[in-house]
């Protein structure tokens, strides 16, 4: 572990975001390889032409991962920009009187007795299917959590003296809301949101690869594996593997991040 | 009483969010057979059914049915709700079950033997796989462990609850226990990082405390004061985390069950969302919350059964 928290953080933000810009970037630059067909080359291993290999039509399997990356990363991002919005709000609401707070915790109650999943499948059943329906469903259910937290460090906050002499002022709860206690908890936020990201990206795949909201055109990490659930028994490993490792991958380097950015905050 | 509100919520939420969806409920039932019915059939099937009533009134027309035990009926099944529940739901807890219990002993004592000696070689080792577990995708785990040991290696069966072709009653016990046992582990996967991190941390914050420095002092080891302190110091969170996690391990049984094709409960929930059975959905979503809402309610219970320090600080 490095002893300067803030220098590895700083380290890790600078490789997110080059990482980040080559994934953005991708769209530009790998053109129509993902949908590109090459029947000569259809289901080929490994190898310096083909490097993770083709699928059953023959389309480059890293091309293909990449462009999943890409949409896997926007859902994450919006999920994760959403949720903490979400939950700033209803954290921020819930501190005005009691009667609003009892309603929230209820609300929180509720979203997190359904298991996560099946609240997924319900949203996005209810939307239709569909990728939009995929991106909305996650993006509306990562919240829960990360409310309780800020509720719970916005309460604390309160009791402190400057808020109390803010009120002796007779600064209304709304000032006070928004120039003492929101500022306090903006750390809290990044970090909450870096945290749901992975989440969010775990469980965008978890849909594609169940079927709901399947659009077979666009390549999507879900998608990809849940094509490689058909070639798997046969022995073709690599479409299988791959997509996998690359999510694996995006999301340990999310978590790190956090993990450091939370230390040096 | 909180449980009750909880249900109560869960209902309407999972009400409300079918009745925005634009599948048609008599489209649904019909099938292929849509195009023989004529428009009047088909508004003589809504009125029969109260689709004409406003969503309120058809609402607690639907819960008053719930509490009399009536669940509706499934159509991709053919069989009521209630019946395609309990016979999914036997399957699906052994899985559940098993998993659930491997996942708390070997977290459990994970968490023991990492945080019994902070910073040590099988301490970062621990940590480094719990970190690494807690970000894979569990249907991507568990196809792996198919790839390797059923395709590859040839070790175990590549899908379903018993042999492909034989019927239900004759599948021996030993079989099924073969059949359950990649799922059981891949499941178990899942549940084993965040146990062991808390306990490890609980763990760690033991050897730091005065208890252990007192213990050390008397010329215990680390394993004494892991064994006789630790295991009753930190079992209190393992075990409350385990009762309130059975959503996600819930969650991760669909998954599961989804790559090894093993014909539970999950199944029947992704069957249920792609083929729009409506009652079926409600009916999972319901029978789960409750399912999840007892585990945390026994998670609350337990806490100040093995704690009692708990209740008597609340006035």
């Amino acid at each position: 572990m490095s002893a300067q928290p803030r220098f590895a953080a700083a380290a890790y933000c600078g490789l997110f975001f080059m990482l980040l810009a080559i994934l953005a970037s991708s769209a530009w630059w790998l053109g129509n390889s993902p949908s590109q067909m090459q029947f000569d080359a259809r289901l080929m291993p490994p190898s310096t032409s083909h490097w993770l290999g083709t699928d059953a039509l023959g389309r480059e399997l890293w091309a293909r991962t990449v462009a999943g990356l890409r949409l896997s990363f926007w859902v994450g991002l919006s999920a994760a920009l959403l949720g903490t919005a979400i939950a700033l709000t209803l954290a921020a609401v819930a501190t005005l009187s009691t009667t609003l707070n009892a309603i929230i915790s209820l609300l929180i109650d509720t979203l997190l007795s359904v298991p996560h999943l099946i609240l997924l499948l319900l949203i996005a059943f209810a939307l239709g299917g569909g990728t939009q329906a995929v991106i909305i469903a996650v993006a509306f259910t990562h919240w829960p959590s990360l409310t309780r937290v800020l509720r719970a460090e916005l309460l604390t906050v309160r009791q402190a003296p400057y808020v109390a002499i803010s009120q002796g002022f007779g600064k209304r709860r709304g000032f006070i809301l928004v120039h003492h206690l929101l500022p306090h908890v903006f750390p809290h936020c990044i970090v909450g949101a870096l945290l749901l990201f992975p989440h969010a990206i775990l469980h965008e795949a978890a849909l594609t690869f169940l079927g709901v909201g399947l659009d077979p055109s666009q390549p999507a990490i879900g998608v990809l594996l849940a094509d490689a659930m058909r070639y798997l028994t046969a022995g073709y490993w690599w479409l299988g593997v791959f997509p996998g490792l690359g999510l694996l991958l995006m999301v340990l380097c999310i978590d790190r991040l956090a993990f450091h950015l939370r230390r040096a905050l | 009483m909180r449980l009750i509100l909880v249900l109560l919520c869960v209902a309407a939420v999972s009400f409300g969010l079918i009745m925005l969806s634009p599948i048609d409920p008599i489209d649904a039932y019909l099938g292929s057979q849509m195009a023989q019915v004529s428009p009047d059939q088909r508004a003589l099937i809504a009125e029969q059914w109260g689709f004409d009533a406003p969503p309120a009134a058809q609402f607690s027309r639907w819960l008053s049915q719930l509490l009399s035990g009536e669940l509706g009926w499934s159509h991709i099944y053919n069989q009521p709700v209630s019946d395609v529940i309990s016979q999914r739901f036997q399957r699906s807890i052994l899985l559940l079950g098993s998993a659930w219990l491997l996942a708390l002993l070997v977290g459990f004592a994970l968490g023991i033997i990492a945080g019994a000696k902070e910073g040590s070689l099988l301490d970062r080792l621990i940590c480094g796989y719990v970190y690494v577990t807690a970000s894979t995708p569990t249907f991507w785990l568990a196809m792996l462990a198919l790839l390797l040991f059923s395709v590859y290696l040839g070790w175990m069966p590549t899908c379903c609850a018993g042999p492909t072709g034989v019927v239900n009653q004759d599948v021996s016990t030993l079989t099924r226990l073969h059949h359950l046992i990649l799922p059981v582990a891949t499941l178990a996967l899942l549940g084993i990082a965040a146990i062991t991190l808390h306990t490890r941390a609980r763990m760690v914050a033991l050897m730091r405390s005065d208890i252990a420095l007192h213990a050390f002092a008397q010329g215990a080891t680390r394993f004494d004061i892991a064994w006789r302190h630790g295991i009753r110091h930190a079992s209190l969170p393992a075990i409350t985390l385990a009762f309130a996690s059975l959503g996600e391990l819930f969650g991760g049984s669909i998954l599961i069950e989804q790559v090894f094709a093993y014909p539970g409960l999950g199944q029947a929930t992704v069957e249920a969302g792609l083929r729009s059975d409506v009652p079926l959905l409600l009916g999972i979503a319901l029978f789960t919350a409750l399912f999840v809402s007892i585990g945390n309610l026994i998670a609350d219970s337990l806490y100040q059964l093995i704690d009692p320090r708990i209740s008597k600080e609340q006035p």
